[in-house]
């Protein structure tokens, strides 16, 4: 059914029931994400995309569209609510983009430079979380995981549809684990998949890394709000 | 009374140092130290991280010889990926150009900053020269069009780097068992032909050669000053070829005497055989040694003027026809005078810029075929890499699990190497310019320091240490009290 809201200010037809951030992109209005993958369920664990719906915040993959829903995204204290999102991420991991593999391809850095992120307005909290690299062909770099959820829902044994990956732990204890058992029996193709839904350098494929020259990396190509809008690669 | 003199910090060097020198009651110098005053442990911070990473973080050492770093990682990913030229299967030649090309514009840049923006000066103003005058901006205002043609050279090099790695610093482009990109017929033209604001090939090297001119214009001026400053015999260490010339990328290394005579040649994977390291309590700077030879006969001396002295030939007419020169100065000796390290500089800048031309047209570096992948029985967890660095041979070791994860890492960078050389040429400095003189002049000062910016030493590299390299001299009297320091 055809509805009608606003995205600020600006009237917007659309189907009822879609997501807000796919029908802003749908019409120019670029949202920043980092859990959200278009045409997956709603994560809403990174609260990257947050806006204003009928006058309250919320996070916009979250939100299915109403008739008369009214939008704000493109306000100063949004845009500096995204950026302070994208800061806490930083400041709670120990993001080296230097000498990490990702660099390029990573779309924490990538929304960072999106949003206009220079440094962080929060302390560093330099956690210590040891890698876990006992898997044949995944190594988990855990002080870059933001927690997104992505790798726990969405990649899964293709025998039996267990979970491969899971949250340990609450709070600053919390922790990415794999299971060893299960991460062995994936197949190349589903191990990259896994180190390519990671939106940080957070799940990596053992061995493999630097590969694509500077220039030629996935966010160079194409912007991360070039991606979203769904413009054509140049 | 006896004193001690400390100059720190030591300037218009890389890195973090000062020297101490110490007088007895008749103002004879006693001793002369460089103390290396920074730490930054880039062997241990390495441990846990996937090896892949290596020749990415430890390039980072340094803002200077990155490439250099970069590309000895790699060879030792090689090794350890079980491909490459260690192993004796050789790299693919587009591979294999495409980081020489990287690796000789590095060298050329690397010159160029050291030679005109660190040397120069005194060369043109003299050792006793006022401060102020005695640097890069005193020589913009001496000679404008020199320093154009030399902010364009580097600015070439560094545009080559670019091009080659992706970034002007601290780029990726060797990855084990290859590179991530060849060199586009359109980007080597630019190179070959030049653009707006970018020289060419052709003028690169004639602006190299402006190098050469200074340093033959000097020496016929201050033949007698330049022969006898800081003469510090030495054996003489490089990476050769099986013609026993001077190879920048991959080569046995080969050790001779002053009489030029080998006194060692190995593979060097072998290097912990023949090599051991001491330590002292007055610097983070470690002294190698050959084992057998013993700490005093057995440090080596490595860079621009060992290459030059080890080397028998260079393949390149310019630089061959330079080098020709420079051995026919000693007579077929090893040229032991410190100062002469500048004009083993200068040849190797024209032999950069030369080596360079002659890869440009090469047409493997547009070959598609950049990386070989290693069988998995391949591994072999251990890698050691050695290149010849701007500075000297450069050796970076690393040993993984099978996981993947760097369980040790050994960095033998060029300035540590050449650090016993280094102390005896401070040594002789004081004893020729300060020993029995009882007033500190800055012109003495600044001597010390000319002996010490011969090496272009990099004290970050060589101690891993946080900072800028600044220089201090203090005069100790013989109860170890210092009574005058000069601090910079």
């Amino acid at each position: 059914m055809s509805i009608q809201i606003t995205i600020d200010g600006q009237p917007v037809v659309t189907e009822a029931g879609e997501n807000l951030v796919d029908v802003a992109a749908q019409n120019s209005v670029y949202i920043p994400t980092l859990c959200y993958l278009k045409g997956k369920p709603c994560l809403g664990t990174c609260r990257v995309c947050s806006v204003r719906v009928n006058g309250h915040f919320t996070a916009a993959c979250s939100v299915p569209v109403t008739e008369g829903m009214q939008v704000e995204v493109d306000t100063a204290e949004l845009a500096d609510m995204r950026k302070a999102l994208i800061e806490s991420l930083f400041s709670e991991g120990n993001h080296n983009c230097p000498s990490c593999e990702k660099s390029g391809r990573c779309e924490l850095q990538a929304t960072g430079y999106e949003v206009g992120m220079v440094v962080s307005r929060f302390p560093y909290r330099f956690p210590l979380r040891p890698r876990e690299v006992a898997a044949d062909h995944i190594w988990l770099e855990r002080d870059r995981c933001i927690f997104c959820q992505r790798c726990v829902e969405f990649i899964r044994d293709r025998q039996t549809d267990q979970k491969i990956f899971a949250i340990k732990g609450r709070g600053t204890a919390a922790q990415i684990e794999v299971n060893t058992e299960l991460a062995n029996r994936m197949p190349p193709e589903q191990v990259r998949e896994a180190a390519d839904i990671c939106p940080v350098g957070c799940i990596i494929e053992k061995g493999v890394g630097f590969n694509d020259p500077i220039g030629r990396r996935k966010f160079e190509l194409q912007s991360v709000r070039e991606r979203a809008l769904g413009e054509e690669e140049s | 009374m006896s004193r001690k003199l400390v100059i720190d910090p030591v300037t218009r060097i890389e890195g973090h140092g000062k020297v101490t020198i110490q007088l007895d009651d008749d103002n004879n110098v006693t001793d002369a130290k460089l103390h290396v005053v920074e730490f930054r442990g880039f062997e241990k911070l390495i441990q846990g991280h996937p090896y892949w990473e290596a020749p990415m973080l430890l390039q980072r050492i340094c803002g200077i010889c990155f490439v250099s770093h970069h590309l000895c990682g790699a060879k030792a990913l090689d090794d350890m990926v079980g491909v490459g030229l260690g192993s004796g299967i050789p790299m693919l030649p587009t591979a294999e150009k495409v980081r020489r090309l990287g690796h000789y514009a590095q060298q050329l840049q690397s010159h160029v900053t050291a030679y005109f923006y660190l040397v120069v000066p005194e060369m043109l103003f003299g050792m006793d020269a006022p401060p102020e005058q005695r640097n890069v901006l005193g020589l913009v205002e001496q000679n404008p069009a020199l320093v154009k043609r030399v902010v364009a050279l580097r600015k070439w090099g560094q545009e080559l780097i670019r091009t080659v790695l992706g970034k002007r610093m601290h780029g990726i482009s060797s990855v084990p068992g290859g590179v991530s990109k060849n060199i586009s017929l359109e980007e080597r033209d630019r190179f070959l032909n030049g653009e707006e604001g970018l020289l060419s090939i052709d003028e690169v090297i004639e602006y190299a050669q402006e190098g050469l001119k200074l340093f033959y214009e000097f020496h016929g001026q201050h033949r007698e000053q330049v022969d006898s400053f800081a003469v510090v015999p030495s054996l003489d260490m490089c990476l050769v070829n099986d013609e026993g010339n001077v190879d920048y990328y991959h080569g046995r290394i080969r050790i001779l005497d002053e009489d030029k005579r080998i006194v060692r040649e190995f593979d060097y994977h072998d290097y912990l055989e023949h090599f051991s390291e001491a330590t002292e309590e007055w610097s983070y700077m470690k002294f190698p040694f050959l084992k057998d030879l013993g700490r005093e006969k057995g440090s080596v001396r490595v860079g621009p003027l060992a290459r030059m002295n080890v080397t028998k030939t260079l393949s390149t007419p310019l630089a061959q026809a330079a080098l020709e020169k420079f051995h026919a100065y000693t007579g077929g000796k090893s040229n032991n005078m410190t100062l002469h390290t500048n004009w083993a500089r200068a040849i190797e800048i024209i032999h950069s810029a030369e080596l360079i031309k002659e890869l440009l047209h090469d047409p493997d570096l547009q070959n598609e075929q950049l990386l070989m992948t290693p069988a998995d029985n391949a591994w072999t967890g251990e890698g050691i890499g050695v290149v010849e660095a701007p500075r000297g041979t450069l050796l970076h070791h690393y040993r993984a699990d099978r996981s993947g994860s760097i369980s040790f890492a050994n960095l033998i960078v060029s300035t540590t190497q050449n650090n016993s050389v280094i102390n005896r040429t401070v040594r002789s400095v004081a004893q020729d310019y300060i020993s029995g003189k009882a007033e500190i002049t800055e012109g003495m000062m600044n001597a010390i320091e000319v002996g010490i910016r011969a090496y272009d030493p990099c004290l970050s590299c060589a101690t891993h240490a946080l900072g800028q390299m600044p220089l201090e001299i203090s005069l100790f009297n013989a109860e170890g009290q210092i009574v005058d320091a000069q601090r910079r």
